[in-house]
């Protein structure tokens, strides 16, 4: 079989169809069969070059495309904003211009700007991949999350996901929330009050405010980190306030009356929005979620690599 | 597009079974040998042989994997639309093993070739060995040839050759297409 996305950037879910999200899964399947030999490397984009240009600190998105790129035996630049030309006054359209300049194919780029993703693929000649523009999108962390959650129920369509903690501040929600919509699952933001937008019903989305009441609710609960380097103002008293309202905890978990999955983008902030024994809990496909975050990126740069012309 | 029936169901289980009996003069019990059926094609005709090699040998366990080349292809952005991958099953070690890789139709060989570096992902085999049960001569772009063969057909480029299964064609043959003009 052979398909094409329909997109030739990947700067959001909101402009991916389902049937381009089953093509990213299906791939994505074989590459997590291929990460599992004992050569864990396949040679289709040897010749293919890719710059990971990351303007905002990150770990494991940076390392899971490192990963995901070099598994596929792509060439890869490293570029992060500090100790470069950034600093000293360039533009972002120069920097990516000059990084296009020694013949590189495709950008990955995390910025803290909501839209510089978009505004760069009108301007220069590369795919580009955001894997984060500010509060906006993260589209590989929605759909290596929803591949879990496909992985682990079979389905997406019918599910029940709520998305508990800070809606306001997060790209990986809103991503959630476009991804799983398009594949049939019910979606439900949990949080304080202030940290939900008012819109979000809008989306389609339910909102509540009591976490036993959104646990109760779900199949699935995303747990998300409380985003304090982009709070410039107190949303709630104190983080452990936060915690005994929105905390999940074993007993909690143990008393719901039923089993649900438990997943987390992490970074982890143990003890606020979940505690260890839940992070470590059966019921937790944390670590199945970084496994899959390598095999969708790589499905999704193959399937985008696979669009550029050759010279 | 004319089809041509090239063998018919009696001829293809006469074919198959001379292709066991070739195997296992080789092979043997299979005790130190393995199938693998390249993807999307050939893995009708490598179940189909284990199936057969269980009845002739006694031997229960036969090991037989599903191998695909899609990521070790040489067209990769060659082709306006990107294939995409099936699923590749070999649940067992192929160290030191024998290997049999089997595929339906040999046409341009582009396609063994994709599958050797595919196999070798999976280890060192002792010795690896292709069974196709159609060999288009005179179409070869690669120098590959195949160690066992059902059916040799001569053909030209534009023809194509599709081999069917009554798993899921509904029967088993051969069926040569060709343009109504040549």
């Amino acid at each position: 079989m052979s398909k094409n996305l329909s997109v030739e950037h990947l700067l959001g879910i909101k402009h991916l169809t389902p049937d381009d999200i089953e093509i990213i899964f299906k791939t994505a399947d074989s590459f997590k069969e291929v990460i599992n030999r004992p050569i864990k490397k396949v040679p289709t984009l040897r010749d293919i070059t890719i710059a990971n240009i990351f303007f905002e600190n990150s770990t494991r998105t940076r390392l899971s495309f490192e990963l995901a790129e070099k598994r596929l035996s792509a060439d890869v630049v490293n570029f992060s904003a500090s100790g470069s030309s950034v600093k000293k006054g360039e533009t972002l359209i120069d920097t990516v211009n000059n990084i296009l300049s020694m013949k590189v194919d495709m950008v990955v780029m995390r910025h803290a700007s909501v839209g510089a993703c978009h505004f760069l693929s009108q301007h220069v000649n590369a795919r580009i991949i955001n894997a984060g523009d500010g509060t906006h999108e993260h589209p590989t962390q929605a759909l290596l999350d929803a591949y879990s959650i496909r992985e682990k129920h079979g389905n997406l369509k019918g599910l029940r996901v709520a998305i508990v903690g800070d809606i306001m501040h997060s790209r990986v929600a809103l991503s959630n929330i476009f991804c799983l919509q398009k594949m049939g699952a019910e979606v439900m933001v949990c949080g304080p009050t202030t940290l939900i937008p008012k819109n979000y019903e809008q989306l389609g989305v339910k909102v509540e405010h009591n976490l036993l009441k959104a646990l109760e609710w779900c199949d699935v609960a995303n747990m998300l980190r409380i985003q304090l380097e982009r709070q410039d103002i107190k949303y709630f008293p104190s983080l452990r306030e936060y915690s005994m309202q929105y905390g999940l905890t074993k007993d909690i978990l143990d008393n719901l009356g039923k089993k649900i999955t438990i997943m987390h983008p992490g970074p982890i902030n143990r003890g606020v929005e979940i505690t260890s024994d839940v992070a470590d809990h059966e019921q937790s496909i944390i670590l199945g979620q970084v496994e899959n975050g390598v095999a969708v990126r790589m499905a999704v740069i193959y399937l985008l690599a696979a669009r550029i012309g050759r010279n | 597009m004319k089809a041509q029936v090239i063998v018919q169901k009696d001829l293809f289980a006469l074919i198959l079974k001379r292709l066991c009996h070739q195997l296992i003069e080789n092979h043997g019990d299979f005790t130190e040998s393995v199938i693998v059926g390249l993807q999307p094609r050939g893995i009708y005709l490598a179940n189909r042989l284990s199936t057969l090699l269980t009845d002739i040998t006694g031997n229960q366990h036969i090991q037989c994997g599903a191998l695909d080349i899609t990521f070790y292809r040489d067209d990769f952005r060659h082709r306006d639309v990107p294939l995409l991958p099936s699923a590749t099953n070999i649940d067992f070690s192929i160290e030191n093993k024998k290997v049999i890789l089997v595929d339906d139709v040999l046409f341009t060989g582009r396609t063994v070739r994709a599958g050797f570096d595919a196999l070798l992902a999976f280890g060192r085999p002792q010795k690896i060995e292709f069974l196709a049960l159609v060999d288009r001569r005179f179409t070869r772009q690669i120098p590959v040839e195949a160690d066992y063969v059902g059916k040799y057909i001569d053909t030209i480029s534009a023809e194509r050759v599709s081999v069917e299964w009554c798993e899921t064609d509904g029967e088993d043959k051969v069926i040569l297409l060709s343009d109504k003009k040549v």
